[in-house]
């Protein structure tokens, strides 16, 4: 039953997200999108001379997996360095989640790792 | 309820006609609402399909062999049976296609590119599937062409804006016959008049109207008009481009080579007559052979008497999600007379996505997201709705049972 997916925790963080909203001046940012369904999220992040996330937010709109997915998921990388977070798999993120989820659903659940890796690419060219 | 629960058929020997609807999913019963998706098929269709391969399975047009001709002759005649049944005038004027999006792509690339010129615009609805607005788009940013859009609100074109919107410069308008979204059924007659007198070529996007109902293209007028053949109890692999014999004597093929040529030299081909020479390479044989299946199962329910099921089933949900406040459904109320046998809704404040996936649950098949329509999804302002759409076989109970699924929905979000 994919009720059980819905527990309060994924709720909790589905109707009041950790870490929602932006950051001015960013070092990493990006933004990507789940074509097949509309979830959106951007993530904004800033990192020391280390590489360690000191602060990371995100916003979008989606569906209540990729919105908590993307919430837990800021919560995990703060402090973490840039290369801890390009570690990351999709199996760190169903174990923040603590949930089965199916095919296309793992698809909402990774989205807000991919847009942060995907910043993390793009800051690493810069930089 | 006032609703009295009447059909003009019996629905329960239409379901058995449905091998697939006897299922269960994790213990509940099937309840198929995703039909403008694609339709599940009946039996004759699946038969059909299974003959042709059993029985007579060749390659088609120009084999000597028994097989071959057997084959020729039932593809070929496919296309008399869909000619017959969407008002063409014969089988020249019936091309077969994967889908609806090949069909589309086949008029703007082949008729679009060569007529639509510079400074000349193309009309469309803002409620179009992106396979009939992505098309035209590369159409206009090629030919430096103009889009233009008729407003809707609800699912409804607005007062005026036909008049306003085709003029002159109007080469090509592309209007969707029901929407995907609402339901609703477009006044393609008034639009094509309008464009007629403007000198304007007219392609109406029928995916979902022929399937559920009676269509005649001759008396619509359309230049071009497509349709899927899996929305309409076909196989996949089926679709349809209809042209009047006029305009496809001005479209260019968009594929080339084999079975669509006449004469052929190093340099050079000639084409070959109407309707071949739009279906290049082996066609969908089988798909098409099983369309003509579907037409036959059609009919013999009657396109009549499926539009008016339907409609009523189709109400019967509406008038009991209109009356919850948490279920926020789009487009006309359910007493409108134009709207179809699609509902797209949102429940509370949970997510369209999470919304089919409890309804899911309980057996109960929808879809959610854009449905194709990204920036009509952004004029509703909503990023996704879920959308239940009912088909012939769909009963009372089974809109019912898509209510209860709404409950155990607002309970999870509650």
């Amino acid at each position: 039953m994919s009720r059980d997916m819905y527990r309060q925790r994924i709720l909790d963080h589905y109707r009041d997200p950790q870490n929602y909203g932006t950051i001015d001046d960013p070092d990493v940012t990006y933004e990507d999108v789940n074509p097949s369904c509309g979830d959106e999220i951007q993530m904004y992040a800033v990192v020391d001379e280390n590489d360690e996330i000191q602060d990371v937010k995100f916003d979008g709109q989606g569906c209540a997996i990729s919105q908590a997915s993307a919430s837990l998921l800021t919560e995990e990388v703060k402090g973490m360095t840039l290369d801890e977070v390009r570690q990351l798999e999709t199996d760190d993120i169903k174990e923040m989640l603590g949930i089965e989820l199916s095919p296309v659903r793992v698809k909402c659940a990774v989205l807000g790792l991919k847009v942060l890796e995907g910043g993390i690419v793009e800051y690493e060219k810069e930089n | 309820m006032s609703v009295e629960k009447a059909s003009p058929y019996n629905v329960d020997e239409v379901r058995d006609d449905f091998p697939v609807l006897n299922r269960t999913v994790d213990g509940e019963k099937l309840v198929y609402l995703d039909n403008a998706a694609t339709s599940q098929k009946p039996q004759s269709v699946i038969d059909a399909v299974s003959e042709f391969y059993e029985e007579y399975n060749a390659n088609v047009h120009r084999g000597l062999h028994t097989l071959s001709q057997e084959a020729s002759e039932a593809y070929e005649n496919a296309h008399d049976r869909v000619a017959e049944f969407i008002g063409a005038d014969g089988r020249e004027n019936v091309v077969f296609t994967s889908n609806t999006t090949e069909g589309v792509n086949a008029v703007a690339f082949g008729w679009g590119m060569h007529h639509v010129d510079e400074g000349d615009n193309i009309v469309l609805t803002q409620m179009e599937h992106h396979s009939s607005l992505v098309p035209w788009q590369q159409v206009a940013q090629a030919n430096d062409a103009e889009l233009r859009f008729l407003k809707v609100d609800e699912g409804v074109v607005e007062e005026g804006e036909v008049e306003e919107k085709i003029d002159e410069d109007t080469a090509a308008v592309s209007v969707v016959h029901m929407s995907n979204v609402f339901g609703t059924v477009t006044p393609v007659k008034d639009i094509i008049d309008r464009a007629h007198e403007h000198g304007a070529r007219v392609l109406v996007d029928g995916a979902q109207s022929v399937p559920h109902m009676p269509v005649d293209v001759g008396e619509m007028n359309a230049d071009f008009f497509v349709t899927s053949g899996h929305k309409m109890c076909g196989p996949t692999g089926s679709g349809v481009l209809y042209g009047k014999t006029e305009a496809f004597h001005e479209t260019q093929p968009y594929q080339y080579g084999g079975e669509m040529i006449k004469l052929v030299e190093y340099e050079e081909a000639t084409w070959t007559d109407l309707p071949w020479r739009f279906e290049a390479g082996t066609p969908n044989i089988a798909q098409g052979i099983g369309l003509a299946a579907a037409v036959d199962y059609l009919e013999d329910l009657g396109m009549e008497k499926i539009h008016e099921h339907e409609r009523e089933v189709t109400r019967h949900a509406l008038e009991m999600m209109e009356d919850d406040d948490e279920v926020t459904v789009y487009g006309p109320s359910s007493d409108h007379e134009n709207r179809g046998g699609v509902i797209s809704f949102n429940v509370s404040d949970a997510h369209a996505h999470d919304t089919s996936e409890l309804l899911s649950d309980e057996g109960v098949a929808t879809r959610s997201g854009h449905h194709c329509a990204q920036p009509l999804m952004r004029e509703m302002g909503v990023p996704a709705t879920t959308r239940a759409s009912f088909y012939l076989y769909n009963t009372y109970e089974e809109a019912e049972a898509l209510v209860e699924g709404i409950e155990t929905v607002k309970e999870v979000f509650a």
